[in-house]
């Protein structure tokens, strides 16, 4: 598959959250303001891509030398869990408001199951190191385009009267669902007919 | 062997991972001052911004610098004012806690409504059509923006269609107050009793026409009863709060509209 098509794929077509349902708890969580999902959604996109390639160094250099695959879903929960770290420190120290307004979703990427998906997704279909950074990456933006879209529409839903018993959270979960729905028109096909296979 | 090298090589990633986490945790330390960790440690963390600041954080951050004064922020109201004073090591003025209150008691009932709109259900958007289908057209428009706005689910609509806040949850953050296009909420003292429930500065006659317990500016509540709190100005009557209150349910007992109400 060449590289425009990975990144289609893990955009659209694989969408991270709206096809495949994964990193639910930062869409929810941090879609109240665009603000804020911008500041997630980079976060992620960060560390999904590095921890794309990272993980998969791990994996070919370290792991499948000594038979150890067995091993990767530990190693690689290791390497996510450092680069999370290290990313929460440098939001800390560059931007106060945006490590705030993150709170406990940041170390929550962490546990993200959208970044170790990434990781074991690349592993599996026997990428190469740049398909998987462009994979990390295609399956970042796609979160961050969900996000970000979630975030408008949820701006716009605390402006308008929603009964009591659905503002907030079940109505954000209501649209994420719709949401999911539109996304299901991007098919395998999409790529096929533009010969990117 | 194979348990030692999977060992090793985990344990051995472990420890490359940990060094190089400590050694930037070094370089990127963020040095914070005592004093404002414990000012953002007492804010109430609503962030509904009814200071005037982003949010609680960048309140007790202004507060730190000097560029704002405590006591800005409703929620937390003195307590929390004497608190950043302690903190801070200077002297805090109480002030009256205010809460929101809707100056309208029109319904359908003893209001005329001039169209039937049936647009969007927001009270911005009904305002824009020759100011709303009210006949009134600076009362209440009970579509209720008020009450999605509300992060303390204060404001609610009762049987009769007005809108009313609950004093006891309103956090007093104002953010009700700049989303009704009609001004019809405003704040007012918690311990607030009587209050002229009207917004209309129309002359009696034509508040007559659109609404029955509209405040004509008949001025009885203010010069029938002797050192009255209540003063009419363009043809609406408001209450003074900084004037003693005694007189205030003699003056109310008088209104012909029966406008001025009791707030319990």
């Amino acid at each position: 598959m060449s590289y425009i098509g990975i990144l289609l794929t893990y955009v659209f077509i694989q969408n991270f959250i709206l096809v495949q349902f994964m990193g639910l708890c930062p869409f929810i969580g941090v879609s109240k303001n665009t603000e804020s999902a911008v500041g997630m959604g980079a976060a992620v996109t960060f560390v999904t891509a590095i921890a794309s390639v990272v993980c998969w160094a791990v994996y070919e250099f370290l792991l499948a030398p000594f038979g150890l695959e067995y091993l990767r879903t530990i190693a690689f929960i290791l390497v996510i869990a450092a680069l999370v770290q290290l990313v929460e420190m440098v939001i800390r120290k560059m931007s106060p408001g945006l490590y705030k307004a993150l709170g406990i979703y940041l170390p929550l990427i962490t546990t993200n199951c959208a970044v170790l998906g990434i990781a074991i997704i690349n592993i599996d279909n026997g990428y190469n190191l740049l398909e998987s950074f462009t994979a990390g990456l295609a399956a970042g933006l796609g979160f961050t385009m969900a996000i970000i879209l979630m975030s408008c529409i949820r701006e716009k839903l605390d402006m308008t009267p929603v009964r009591r018993v659905f503002r907030g959270v079940p109505i954000a979960f209501i649209s994420a669902g719709l949401m999911a729905l539109a996304f299901m028109m991007f098919d395998k096909s999409l790529i096929a007919n533009l010969g990117l296979v | 062997m194979a348990i030692v090298i999977a060992f090793l090589i985990v344990g051995g990633l472990g420890l490359i991972l940990g060094i190089g986490l400590a050694v930037a945790d070094k370089k990127l330390h963020v040095e914070k001052d005592e004093k404002l960790i414990e000012l953002e440690e007492a804010m109430p963390g609503a962030n509904c911004g009814g200071c005037g600041y982003a949010g609680c954080q960048a309140y007790a951050e202004a507060v730190f610098k000097g560029e704002a004064a405590p006591g800005l922020c409703s929620p937390g109201g003195n307590a929390l004012a004497e608190k950043m004073g302690q903190i801070l090591g200077v002297k805090v003025e109480a002030k009256e806690k205010m809460v929101a209150f809707v100056f309208c008691r029109g319904n359908r009932d003893t209001t005329k409504t001039e169209f039937v709109y049936s647009g969007i259900q927001d009270c911005n958007a009904a305002s824009l059509l020759q100011g709303g289908p009210s006949a009134c057209k600076e009362g209440c428009l009970h579509l209720g923006s008020c009450i999605s706005v509300c992060p303390a689910g204060a404001i609610s609509k009762t049987e009769d269609g007005n809108i009313v806040v609950d004093k006891e949850k309103c956090i007093g953050c104002g953010k009700c107050t700049t989303v009704c296009p009609n001004n019809v909420i405003k704040m007012v003292p918690y311990s607030a009793e009587y209050i002229v429930a009207c917004n209309n500065h129309q002359n009696g006659a034509q508040v007559r026409k659109a609404c029955q317990v509209g405040c004509i500016g008949c001025r009885i509540c203010q010069v029938k009863v002797e050192g009255s709190p209540f003063k009419v100005e363009n043809f609406l009557s408001v209450n003074d709060y900084s004037v003693p209150q005694d007189k205030a349910a003699e003056a109310a007992g008088l209104c012909p509209q029966k406008c001025i109400i009791r707030r319990s």
